[in-house]
């Protein structure tokens, strides 16, 4: 019985540790965490943005789509790809070095 | 270690209200540092869990039968590797699966995407904690796994035989992982819904979390199609049982948002259509768990209903339900879709329609599964339908299904051209018209119209898709100059989303083709042969060679060995047997081993066009005077024995139980000493293997979208920050070969 409390002791006290780590820890500024988020929010929507630019190229290369409706959808695809860097370089200047995850 | 595993679910139980308390007190006052510790909770969550797993399990392995679980779901007789698996043949051990693979897989997302889209995290994962909260506190309050027993019984009663599957070792925790894979991308949406982020970013975040449940749902009734056709002894593979149903509804139901969500991704378009669909896929999916917890509807896969469990399912569905039609009323505005169809020939045009034909299936297949409950409600009865109600409505949406999945691929998305519609329609029609016209000469197929239509749609989407790989192929080919298995690597290697999903269509396709033909062509009787007689069926000779019989302390086995020729050539020997497992009935020493639960094994020969299948009733009625003889002796003599001195007692007891085998292995021998005739269901089913290999093609499909594809920053050159909006970039031949 002695033995069955030293267990759930043991798995208590590793839980406390792990969970109260962010609690003890320093934190960085709220703005910088902000910049953050909203940076990966961006580059996901970037990447994502590129799959399409791929998709409809293969679209053409596979003979889906005429040279005309490519030039459109793809003139479009780009348009949106920029709006989204120029985003992305509002929130951080190219060498500022805050990017999500880093 | 019982006392432990309990204070671990309730250790558990409380660090998930810690962690639903600290995700939404750090999402209401900003405290990243409380939202991450909330995150941490979930993954000491889930230690616990596995720890409490882990220890249940090593009770059913080492059987040990204090605890109440192990003595109701095992036995010494089950084989080790069973016993590994009967955690899950119990009701409160499934629930532990259950919080184990939650609790996992939201350790999962919330790892994934703790620096990403971080003002919907701490909802979804409060959500997470709500749910697990819940199955914590159903063991914890009501389905205590440790319960123990102070006078434990000498043996279990044993896992069901119907379990004593193969594939049923895998089949509840591939269900169980679908079903709570889906909570999160349940969770993140309802995060979404409460901030108001309904971007495509929680869809970017939880897309491969619906994939996998899509896949683990697919994978958990292809396994349990499998085994119900070679374990149930009745030849089919689907019965529309309410559980079967379960699976495939959210299955359905996920099919259609995995691949809206790509119009909402692309276009900013149905952002209503898909926060209801995985609102839905998820309630789905809690309701699939309550059908088979609750027994409420007529199944053999259901558990004994409990009335304390099924009130606080209804409770969970319908906070869920309610919820989720609340939230999405409330965010309306904001779901509104930021861009219209460019035209009705396009590849979303194509999802939405495909859409819409997914979630009717799924309504049709929601309202018959549940009408039982719904006609008790109204008329005090319940009505219970069966599998005709469901055929009429569900074979024309899925053969538009199935067409719809042959054009996606060949369509493209935005806009298309006649001319180029065309041109990607000229194959496929060609060969759906040859296909046609070669069907139409084989003697009978023109009588089975809708199974011809499924034929023809199977090739349509065949040959689409081939068309695609070709096209691609020789795409690559043409700029890189590389050998065409070599070109087709690279292509899906470097486009895994589109190609898998390419063949996914056609795996299913093939899969629904094999169902149609089956069902459509099956040939079956049943006769009742005594050894040497022979029967005729569907051009085959299939002869009763002879009996079979084994006694063993885990059961009695009844079998034949037959002999299927077509005119001289011999074609198969098959084996099928009936195990017959003893019941804990204290009246009948000698009966209880006859009268107990059962099990068919199949005779099965298995062929790329055809199945030759049969299983045996044994008839053990013709033993039945001598099975009376013997409990009337044996009653006898045991109270003889009872009522001796104790020294003279445990002797006689230990010879009277030596004679009991001996005679129970005896009158198993009967079968072949003076066998009687035994009835057979013989079955002759075209392409069954088709649906084994389409639905693993499926899968294979399944998993190739799924798995991560680098970033495509890598491999693409991209627009510069410089262009201006609207200003369009050149592609060389050089940047199109990366991007092919």
């Amino acid at each position: 019985m002695i033995a069955s409390y030293v267990i759930v002791l043991a798995v208590l006290a590793g839980a406390v540790f792990i969970i109260s780590a962010p609690l003890r820890a320093e934190r960085g500024e709220a703005g910088s965490e902000e910049q953050a988020t909203r940076i990966a929010e961006l580059e996901a929507a970037r990447d994502a943005k590129y799959h399409e630019i791929r998709d409809a190229e293969l679209d053409l290369r596979t003979g889906k789509l005429s040279d005309e409706d490519y030039e459109a959808v793809d003139q479009a695809l780009r348009a949106e790809a920029v709006e989204i860097m120029h985003a992305l370089d509002a929130v951080a200047p190219a060498g500022a070095g805050i990017r999500a995850g880093e | 270690m019982a006392p432990v595993g309990r204070l671990l679910l309730i250790l558990g139980l409380v660090t998930t209200l810690y962690g639903l308390g600290a995700s939404l007190y750090g999402a209401r006052a900003g405290g990243r540092a409380w939202v991450d510790s909330g995150r941490r909770a979930m993954y000491a969550l889930w230690g616990m869990t596995a720890i409490a797993f882990v220890i249940l399990d090593v009770a059913f392995v080492s059987s040990d039968f204090s605890y109440n679980v192990v003595a109701s779901g095992s036995s010494t007789t089950t084989p080790t590797l069973y016993r590994v698996a009967a955690i899950w043949s119990t009701q409160q051990g499934s629930l532990l699966l259950w919080l184990l693979l939650l609790s996992g897989w939201s350790s999962l997302a919330l790892f994934l995407t703790r620096r990403r889209v971080r003002e919907i995290t701490p909802y979804a994962q409060a959500v997470l904690f709500g749910l697990t909260a819940f199955f914590g506190g159903l063991m914890v309050f009501f389905a205590n796994p440790f319960a123990t027993s102070s006078t434990p019984p000498t043996e279990g009663a044993g896992l069901d035989p119907l379990l004593r599957h193969t594939t049923m070792m895998v089949h509840p925790p591939m269900l169980y992982s679908g079903y709570t894979l889906m909570m999160v991308p349940f969770a993140f949406a309802i995060g979404a819904l409460i901030t108001g982020r309904l971007g495509a970013d929680w869809i970017q975040v939880t897309r491969r979390f619906a994939l996998a449940a899509w896949l683990c749902l697919g994978v958990g009734i292809l396994l349990g199609a499998r085994w119900s056709y070679t374990e149930l002894g009745w030849g089919g593979y689907w019965a529309w049982d309410p559980v079967e149903n379960a699976a495939l509804m959210p299955w359905l139901c996920t099919t259609a948002f995995i691949h809206s969500i790509m119009i909402q991704e692309k276009r900013g378009m149905l952002k209503v259509w898909n926060a209801s669909l995985v609102l839905a896929s998820g309630s789905l999916a809690v309701i699939g768990t309550f059908l088979v917890r609750s027994g409420i509807l007529s199944s053999i896969h259901a558990f004994v209903s409990d009335p304390t469990l099924n009130f606080s399912f209804v409770a969970l569905i319908a906070v869920m339900v309610i919820g989720s039609i609340a939230l999405v009323t409330w965010r309306r505005e904001q779901l509104r879709t930021e861009a219209r169809l460019d035209s009705l020939v396009s590849r979303e045009a194509v999802f939405l329609f495909q859409n819409l034909v997914l979630v009717a299936l799924t309504a049709v297949i929601f309202w018959i599964t549940f009408f039982p409950l719904i006609s008790e409600a109204i008329t005090g009865t319940q009505i219970s339908v069966g599998p005709p109600a469901f055929r009429p409505f569900v074979v024309p949406l899925a053969l538009i299904v199935v067409v719809l999945s042959g054009v996606g691929p060949i369509i493209a998305w935005r806009r298309v051209t006649l001319a180029k519609l065309r041109r990607s329609f000229a194959l496929p029609v060609l060969a759906t018209t040859v296909a046609l016209i070669v069907l139409l000469v084989v003697p009978g197929v023109i009588d089975h119209k809708l199974a011809l239509i499924m034929f023809c749609a199977g090739t349509f989407v065949v040959s689409s898709v081939l068309q695609e790989f070709v096209r691609g192929v020789r795409a690559r080919r043409a700029m890189t100059s590389e050998a065409p298995l070599i070109a087709l690597g690279a292509l899906v290697r470097r486009n895994r989303r589109r190609y898998g999903g390419y063949i996914v269509h056609a795996g299913v396709a093939l899969a629904l083709v094999g169902v149609a033909a089956s069902t459509s062509f099956q040939q079956s009787r049943t006769a009742t042969m005594a050894p040497g007689q022979s029967v005729q069926l569907d051009g085959y000779t299939i002869r009763y060679v002879r009996p079979t019989a084994t006694a063993t302390p885990e059961k009695i086995s009844f079998g034949a060995i037959l002999a299927v020729t077509s005119g001289r050539q011999q074609i198969a020997t098959l084996h099928t047997s009936y195990g017959l497992y003893p019941s804990q009935d204290p009246t009948r020493p000698i009966g209880r081993f006859f009268d107990g639960s059962n099990e068919t094994s199949v005779g099965l020969k298995s062929g790329p066009l055809q199945d030759i299948w049969t299983a045996i009733n044994p008839n053990v009625s013709a033993l039945q005077g001598l099975i009376n003889q013997g409990d009337a002796r044996f009653t006898k003599f045991l109270s003889d024995a009872m009522a001796m001195p104790a020294a003279q007692r445990t002797r006689a007891l230990s010879e009277l139980y030596s004679l009991r085998d001996l005679a129970i292995r005896g009158l198993a021998q009967r079968f072949v000493t003076h066998p009687w005739a035994p009835t057979f269901l013989f079955i002759v089913s075209p392409l069954v293997t088709w649906l084994w290999a389409g639905a693993l093609l499926a899968a294979f499909g399944g998993l190739l979208a799924l798995w991560p594809l680098p970033p495509p920053r890598r491999r693409v050159t991209p627009p510069s920050p410089r262009d201006k909006p609207g200003e369009a970039v050149a592609a060389p031949e050089a940047r199109a070969r990366e991007l092919v």
